[in-house]
């Protein structure tokens, strides 16, 4: 704010800090929920029988409920924060990358050996060694379909689902052959972890430390890409590849950090999993399907590595096991995470149209509720933030 | 073990009779989806169509035959195949018309439908685990042989044959007939569709809706031919793998046909070995397609041009 601008009226400072680009964001996010939710009822209504009402009852009793409920929203999200970044840092130099469920399975398998290559270091080292060789690994694998896109122009989307499916089946091949922990006859899973390595708690809650490390992945990704020049480069990388190279940014580069980072983070998810949870590497991490459902945080965070702290919460409290008790299925959280993404992906029209429509009566609304300010003058700095 | 009559020689007749039998779902969705990409759309949700294609195929025969057993066990399964592809047609349709909005990315709609695709397969198809319903019915080639493996690997399915025949049908039809053309045209210039009066947007609405309607049909394979039943893992990617198929077949659906041969053989592969007790590393072995699509597009794709024989508008999108 600079001596020129005399006065600057409170109504000025909050327009400043809420851009008008986020309102939109948020109208269009809340509004599909919304349309996703009613879509969702009526379906479950139509198929089982049980009234919508007693759906979003579920929902909520199971999301929100009690502290149980609380503690199950946090700890479904933690891995989902970070198998959204998985997708929304390769987003951010214009991939389509969808690699990490692979990536959280190798940190986990990763997780495993490491724990079982050091039974005598300390804790702290070992800890310390599994998140290191985790995330590496999962970078990696990102890193393979970034590279294949770079430099054999391989479809990314593809070769990164491609890579889940090999990843799955390394881990199924270790779990049940040459890690195979014979103690346990019930699951084929890797040897335990030792108690002492496992993460703790969060103190005075419930929770594992996984989802400090989620959201401080997020914060650290929002910093990285938004406010650094080596995000700036990446955004232009993905803005505008022919720019990039004029202004003599390395576009490869770029493009195999933004995936580097995207799988470490992935890769650190199932590092988490195995040495906050399950405490072994075992098959059921991918009947969780953390990987696929981060595609769709990352969606619905609009690629928003700060976004995706919210919506993870939210896709948390959906995975809940309340509802897929109530309904008697398991998939039902799947079927509201394909209505929701479908729904968001139609509304992607809306996103840049709502602020060409400004001066519709429905933004004309919103912005003198929210800013209190009439509508005519143009908002031209933020017309398509 | 019922390969000992053979030994060794097991080993390829079981390559064989996989690369058949396993190429059927191949060969549907990839031919579906060359008919999609040239009209220059992708749709990567065909694995959620081939999901679903096998979910309402087994429903479609099982309820036939629970609700008219006179013909439940002739007639049931080509109604699943049919229901099948109905099932398809909508999740194709949905695409269509969410992609023909402006700015609405077409690998994301597809990534949507896989999820959607699979997640309402699953959840409706859950009481169908456990029942079974009728089969499809098979040729029977090997009636010359003695031998009770030789008479197994020959006895191939009726909708092979169907897609064999589809096969150059497809390749006659979008080279020899108007609609054909017009097709193409959409895959190959926007603008020249525009100037001869067609809306592209309606073209490859119908040419996705076509394709899933094909993916469908081979869904319904994965669940109404042998094994023969529903599970959740009854697809594992090979929706996808078809789709990287077109790729390899350079959209050509004569090469769809000898592709679809060849990545069900890969898959035949880790059965094959299991048969001569070659047991350890399975898994490896069983994700051998995987390998392979992802060798084949390393090998087939280039990182400097378009694809040869890439409809022009799909190259746009898929960079």
């Amino acid at each position: 704010m600079t001596e020129i601008r005399s006065r600057p009226t409170l109504v000025f400072q909050a327009k400043r800090l809420i851009p008008s680009a986020f309102i939109d964001a948020m109208i269009i996010t809340i509004v599909s929920m919304v349309i996703s939710l009613l879509i969702f009822g009526l379906f479950v209504t139509f198929s089982k029988g049980i009234s919508m009402w007693s759906v979003y009852e579920y929902l909520f009793r199971g999301a929100v409920g009690k502290s149980s409920a609380w503690r199950n929203t946090m700890i479904h999200a933690s891995p989902l924060l970070l198998t959204a970044l998985a997708v929304a840092l390769p987003a951010r130099v214009g991939m389509v990358i969808i690699g990490g469920e692979g990536c959280v399975l190798l940190g986990a398998l990763m997780a495993a050996l490491v724990a079982h290559l050091m039974p005598s270091a300390p804790p702290l080292v070992v800890q310390i060694s599994m998140i290191i060789s985790g995330m590496f690994i999962g970078g990696v694998w990102v890193t393979i379909a970034g590279a294949l896109k770079q430099y054999r122009g391989v479809n990314e989307t593809i070769s990164s689902l491609l890579l889940n499916y090999i990843a799955r089946a390394i881990l199924n091949h270790c779990v049940e052959g040459p890690m195979r922990d014979w103690n346990n006859l019930n699951v084929p899973s890797s040897w335990p972890l030792d108690p002492t390595v496992m993460f703790g708690k969060i103190p005075g809650t419930e929770v594992h430390v996984g989802l400090i490390f989620g959201i401080v992945a997020c914060i650290m990704a929002w910093i990285l890409m938004d406010h650094t020049t080596t995000g700036f480069a990446t955004r232009v990388v993905g803005g505008n590849v022919r720019a990039a190279r004029v202004a003599g940014l390395s576009v490869a580069k770029y493009s195999l950090l933004a995936c580097f980072l995207g799988g470490a983070a992935a890769g650190l998810a199932g590092v988490i999993e195995v040495a906050a949870r399950d405490g072994a590497a075992s098959d059921n991490l991918s009947q969780a399907g953390y990987g696929y459902a981060g595609i769709l945080v990352a969606f619905v965070a609009r690629q928003n590595p700060l976004a995706i702290i919210p919506v993870a919460l939210l896709m948390g409290g959906v995975n809940n096991d309340y509802l897929k008790f109530k309904l008697d299925s398991d998939s039902c959280v799947q079927v509201f995470q394909g209505i929701l993404f479908l729904v968001i992906l139609g509304l992607d029209t809306w996103a840049g149209r709502l602020s060409e429509l400004r001066h519709a009566w429905f933004s004309r609304l919103i912005s003198r509720v929210i800013y209190n300010v009439r509508p005519k003058r143009a908002a031209a700095g933020d017309a398509n933030a | 073990m019922p390969n000992q009559g053979l030994g060794y020689w097991g080993v390829p007749l079981a390559l064989f009779a996989g690369a058949i039998s396993n190429s059927t779902p191949f060969l549907f969705v990839s031919l579906g989806e060359t008919l999609t990409e040239r009209s220059g759309r992708i749709n990567l949700g065909q694995e959620g169509t081939l999901v679903m294609g096998a979910m309402a195929g087994f429903g479609v025969s099982y309820l036939t035959a629970q609700h008219m057993p006179a013909i439940g066990d002739s007639l049931g399964p080509w109604f699943g195949v049919l229901g099948a592809g109905v099932a398809g047609a909508l999740l194709g349709m949905l695409h269509a018309w969410l992609c023909s909005q402006p700015r609405v990315n077409d690998i994301a709609v597809g990534i949507g439908i896989m999820i959607f695709g699979t997640g309402l397969a699953f959840y409706l198809g859950k009481p169908l685990i456990e029942p079974t319903a009728p089969q499809l019915p098979a040729v029977n080639l090997g009636w010359w042989s003695q031998s009770e493996q030789v008479r197994a690997a020959l006895r191939i399915n009726w909708l092979f044959f169907i897609g064999v025949a589809l096969a150059p049908l497809i390749s006659w039809w979008l080279k020899n007939t108007r609609w054909g053309l017009i097709l193409r045209t959409a895959g190959e210039s926007v603008d020249a569709t525009r100037a001869m009066g067609y809306s592209v947007n309606t073209i490859r609405f119908f040419a996705t809706t076509a394709g899933a309607f094909l993916a469908g049909i081979g869904g319904s394979f994965l669940s109404l031919y042998y094994p023969g039943s529903w599970n959740e893992g009854l697809s594992s990617g090979q929706g996808l793998m078809a789709v990287a198929l077109v790729i390899f077949a350079r959209w050509n659906p004569i090469t769809c046909l000898f592709a679809a041969l060849l990545f069900g053989g890969a898959k035949a592969l880790g059965p094959a070995l299991q048969s001569i007790q070659v047991t350890r590393g399975h898994y490896l072995f069983d994700a051998a397609p995987y390998f392979l699509t992802l060798l084949i597009m390393i090998a087939t794709c280039s990182g400097s041009k378009n694809l040869a024989g890439a409809p022009e508008e799909l190259g746009r999108s898929m960079g």
